[in-house]
């Protein structure tokens, strides 16, 4: 349990006579942890050399075809399966009819080839995506303690939101970086408009490293997502559009950073994400 | 009982509106609206203008499959193009639609609730310059007014439904008797006489039953 930081551990005890959430700094000797100190950030700074080694990332989508050339293999694949009354997290084979999650996949592995990924598969199956799937996957990956959480998908469901609003806090503070699609359509949906997740809508440039800061959220960055090559089912490509792919860019930059600055906090995180930006790095910073 | 669904019919010609709508807006080679099957995830052609109008309503696409299927499952919009570059995809949609299109654009229909309910689809859009991103919001707006229709066809469907049963008809038969009540007023003349005279031998035959035997539990 020791070996877990202090970010990962269960909730401590309470002291007598303290408040539940206070600090006796005076009884207790504090605890040395790694911080990173944000330096001038440039696109160099940021992520200048690195590969995502060392990074997990979790996809929550409709499963990952580890065999397809563009994905090159995966560490662990797993699904959402109903158990009586509960969803269970199981491994599985890592297969994915539909695609779309392998499309994201391959979109991740193209910007961080060395990351280590996962697929949960809570799309499809059978039919289409349950709520009820999507939390227990969710809640799996947080619980596992993956760096980033790339979700390509939203529910407008109204009755998840609250559930879903308690889970992005909790990857939040356990530094699980959830990076959701925002949605492009003129409804509500969720996690993507959440302050604790970081949302993601398209550009149409063809850069896959370029990406704006947008000074009016509830979506906060824009990533490349018009006509993007992505895997396709059967080992084949295809070009396509849409916030689903500029999600899985934005997730595969937050992974090469934590490659490089493994100790950066997520509020760290979005403020390099926010300073390297397109639109607000100095140009003469860029790399 | 019900054999012509005559009120549904201004809600199928709004859909037919909408489509048709689509198809010039984007200058496409067809469009197209599904409603998803909610107990088997498949998608059903309810409304299509352009290739392939005149038989593919009433046909089904499992679920899970195509870019419908991607855009059902994440319900996001999608766009993908050079589709007919792609041999295995293109024998799946010819074999199902009778047309190979080079790129396909998707919306998922929502109910109020957020439950998706179908898809609005729209193949070859070729009028105009390219404007991937601009067209892929287009369609979500054109969307949003498409699942208001599509959500009260299902609503008046379920109603009809209701109110059959209620007049003691089969439950199990009604399903078909839907669907042929959909598909016969864009039959041909031939074939609306004949499905008539068969519904006609059909109800005399329940009738006769009734008062042999009293009638069915309703």
């Amino acid at each position: 349990m020791t070996d877990l930081p202090p970010w990962r551990r269960p909730p401590r005890d309470h002291f007598p006579g303290v408040p539940a959430w206070g600090m006796p700094s005076t009884m207790v000797p504090q605890e040395r942890v790694a911080f990173s100190q944000i330096g001038p950030v440039t696109r160099d700074w940021a992520w200048g050399g690195a590969d995502g080694s060392g990074i997990r990332v979790c996809v929550l989508d409709s499963g990952v075809d580890a065999t397809h050339p563009l994905v090159g293999g995966i560490d662990q694949a797993m699904d959402v399966v109903r158990d009586d009354d509960d969803m269970v997290v199981v491994p599985v084979d890592p297969v994915d009819e539909a695609g779309h999650g392998t499309a994201c996949a391959s979109v991740i592995r193209l910007i961080a080839p060395r990351v280590s990924l996962t697929s949960v598969r809570v799309l499809g199956n059978g039919k289409h995506g349950t709520g009820s799937a999507l939390l227990a996957g969710l809640s799996w990956a947080i619980d596992e303690g993956f760096d980033v959480i790339n979700m390509s998908l939203s529910t407008a469901k109204e009755q998840f939101r609250g559930a879903l609003s308690e889970l992005t806090d909790r990857a939040y503070f356990r530094r699980c970086v959830i990076v959701a699609s925002a949605h492009n359509m003129p409804v509500r949906s969720y996690p993507w408009p959440f302050a604790s997740v970081i949302s993601v809508a398209s550009h149409d440039g063809p850069d896959p490293m370029t990406y704006y800061y947008n000074p009016a959220p509830p979506v906060e960055f824009y990533a490349r997502g018009v006509r993007v090559r992505v895997a396709w089912p059967g080992g084949r490509e295809i070009l396509s559009t849409g916030n689903s792919l500029a999600t899985p860019h934005m997730a595969a930059i937050c992974a090469l950073i934590l490659s490089k600055h493994p100790t950066l906090t997520p509020f760290q995180l979005r403020s390099v994400l926010y300073l390297a930006a397109e639109n607000v790095a100095e140009p003469q910073g860029g790399s | 009982m019900v054999l012509v669904n005559s009120s549904g019919l201004t809600q199928r010609r709004l859909l037919q509106a909408i489509v048709e709508m689509a198809r010039s807006v984007y200058g496409a080679a067809a469009a197209s609206v599904f409603l998803l099957n909610q107990e088997t995830g498949d998608l059903v052609f309810e409304a299509v203008a352009g290739e392939g109008e005149g038989w593919l309503p009433g046909t089904t696409f499992p679920a899970g499959t195509g870019i419908a299927g991607w855009t059902v499952m994440c319900g996001q919009s999608l766009l993908v193009d050079d589709v007919s570059a792609n041999p295995q995809f293109a024998r799946d949609a010819a074999e199902s639609t009778g047309y190979l299109p080079q790129s396909i654009m998707a919306a998922p229909l929502f109910r109020d609730d957020g439950e998706c309910i179908g898809v609005l689809e729209v193949l070859d859009r070729d009028s105009r310059p390219r404007r991937d991103q601009g067209d892929l919001e287009s369609l979500g707006l054109l969307a949003t007014g498409t699942a208001e229709v599509l959500a009260l066809l299902v609503r008046l469907r379920s109603l009809e439904s209701t109110h059959d049963d209620r007049d003691g008809a089969d439950a199990g038969g009604m399903p078909v008797l839907h669907r042929v009540a959909d598909r016969l007023p864009a039959a041909s003349e031939q074939v609306r006489a004949t499905v008539t005279r068969l519904l006609q031998m059909a109800e005399d035959l329940l009738a006769d039953d009734a008062a042999g035997s009293g009638r069915p539990d309703a």
